[in-house]
């Protein structure tokens, strides 16, 4: 509801295009891509695991603002959908199984920090060079019909762009097959599924570490 | 003004909505099930029936202490109710119950991915109270709530993707309006995925594996007391009302019914939602709880074949018949 007014607001406020008369709809944008840039640094710089993870809701909800912001509904609530919804869960489920602690974890620090802020500001530049170079002066025109519903992502997507989304399918089926490839060799030394079965009540009751247990049965 | 006012009239209509149905819901099943095992549940509280039960429980609740663990996650155990219950508040407001603008609090443009999407958000907050509540039980459900959500996201969102592809749109009004009666038959299949599938999210009994009470104490919800547990338990039954009002609007038509379509859609759209919650009560008494493995089983090797088939089936359908 709040879009449908900064929508109005922006009509109201259209043609001067200035970086000086900013709409409300730009404010907007702003705001929330410097909530999305500060849970993202928190997400990276903090030292509670799953704190981190919860930032990064943070961070990847402010995102879908900015596309709704922008009428791109249906990627907004992709993104929500796939990384909230999916991407995030599975952190958590990971983060739950290797037992994060509450409070911070001194040694969840590898030492690659700079290596780290390197690639990451070397990333930025890319992306930022790419879409100022792509786009420089480009005006999207948010108070005509919108721009990113449904019907018009899907055609430009199937229509303009069916090649590199059949591609990316592709890569995405690889990295899958990969996936079931690596975690198919490591389970092999495990045994079977009934030797499974037979090694979670050992892990529940021994004392010392198990190695031979999978740690997801172990837990359970 | 009008404009406003036409929000406020409408965030006050959904607010309530949200409010009372649940509440219906819980009392229903207090009797349907009390009724199912030979008792007559709540007899006192109100006088008539014991109408008044769940009013009682919520000043129960609200009187009791709101306790945190000391070795708790203090901000993330007192967000964790929030965050359970708010997205089933937003979901309901893009839920359509008649034909048109004026029966839906907001048409969404993408209300299918609009509701899947912030129905997913809301299975964080259990992982928040099952993480945070240091509690090796909590931890348990928070880990079982997990693994049931990403094995049973995926059927649930093919199945919804197979009657926006029978619809040719993904907006719930406009899935509603291109009903007609031989997409019951057609789409059954994915009806029943979605329903089960929902069922799951919801943690629903048979599929309470997260929560089971005589086995981890409610899991996640171990450690929660008053007025967080209350809204744990709202969330839950905001949960089967959203679950079942999705069905309805995707799979049963909506406010399609064989007579009385002027005005009066909105009670065929509420008595198919009523239906289906009483579905929901039945198969809680009924069924005894699923094991985890048996979990995983039923979604990856029986509702995601299924929902792929389904999806095949109404590709070709839908070919066959433009």
């Amino acid at each position: 509801m709040s879009t449908a007014l900064a929508v109005t607001t922006a009509a109201a406020a259209a043609e001067t295009r200035g970086f000086l008369s900013p709409t409300g709809v730009e404010i907007a944008f702003l705001l929330v891509g410097v909530v999305t840039f500060g849970a993202a640094v928190v997400t990276v710089t903090t030292r509670q695991l799953v704190h981190a993870a919860l930032w990064l809701v943070v961070a990847l909800g402010g995102l879908a603002v900015e596309y709704l912001l922008l009428t791109a509904e249906f990627i907004a609530w992709v993104q929500v959908l796939i990384y909230v919804g999916s991407v995030v869960v599975l952190l958590l489920f990971g983060l739950m199984l290797t037992k994060a602690p509450i409070g911070r974890s001194p040694d969840a620090d590898s030492g690659n920090r700079p290596v780290a802020l390197a690639v990451a500001v070397a990333a930025a530049a890319a992306l930022v060079w790419v879409v100022v170079d792509a786009f420089r002066t480009t005006w999207i025109d948010l108070s005509g019909p919108a721009a990113g519903t449904t019907a018009v992502t899907g055609a430009s997507l199937f229509q303009s762009w069916v090649l590199p989304f059949e591609a990316l399918s592709v890569l995405l089926l690889a990295a899958l097959v990969g996936a079931i490839v690596l975690s198919r060799r490591t389970g092999g030394t495990d045994g079977s599924d009934g030797d499974r079965r037979s090694t979670a009540p050992a892990a529940r009751t021994g004392s010392g570490p198990d190695p031979a247990a999978p740690d997801k049965e172990g837990a359970r | 003004m009008n404009d406003v006012l036409d929000v406020a009239l409408r965030l006050l209509v959904v607010f309530v909505v949200f409010l009372v149905l649940p509440l219906v819901v819980g009392q229903t099943e207090h009797k349907v099930m009390a009724h199912m095992q030979g008792r007559l549940g709540p007899m006192y509280a109100g006088g008539f029936h014991g109408w008044a039960q769940l009013v009682a429980d919520g000043v129960k609740f609200a009187q009791k202490e709101d306790v945190v663990p000391e070795g708790a996650d203090r901000r993330i155990f007192q967000l964790a109710p929030a965050v359970a219950l708010l997205p089933y508040l937003l979901v309901v407001l893009a839920i359509p119950v008649g034909p048109g603008e004026g029966a839906v609090g907001q048409a969404v443009d993408a209300g299918i991915f609009f509701a899947l999407a912030v129905m997913g958000v809301g299975v964080l907050g259990s992982l928040m109270a099952g993480w945070a509540s240091a509690n090796k039980f909590s931890l348990l459900g928070g880990l079982r709530t997990a693994a049931q959500l990403l094995a049973y996201e995926l059927p649930m969102l093919l199945a919804a993707a197979s009657v926006a592809m029978a619809a040719g749109t993904v907006s719930l009004t406009g899935i509603a309006d291109a009903f007609e009666w031989w997409w019951l038959p057609w789409q059954i299949v994915g009806a029943l995925v979605f329903f089960v599938a929902g069922l799951a999210e919801l943690q629903r009994p048979p599929f309470d594996m997260p929560v089971a009470d005589s086995e981890i104490i409610f899991g996640a919800y171990t450690e929660y007391t008053g007025l967080r547990f209350a809204l744990f338990l709202l969330a839950e039954y905001a949960g089967i009302v959203v679950l079942c009002g999705l069905t309805t609007v995707l799979f049963l038509g909506g406010w399609h019914g064989p007579w009385g379509a002027d005005g009066l859609g909105w009670v065929w759209t509420l008595l198919k939602t009523a239906v289906l919650a009483f579905v929901v009560i039945w198969l809680r008494v009924t069924y005894p709880r699923l094991r985890e493995d048996q979990l995983q089983k039923l979604s990856w090797t029986l509702l995601v074949p299924l929902a792929l088939a389904q999806i095949a089936l109404t590709g070709i359908v839908k070919v066959v018949i433009s």
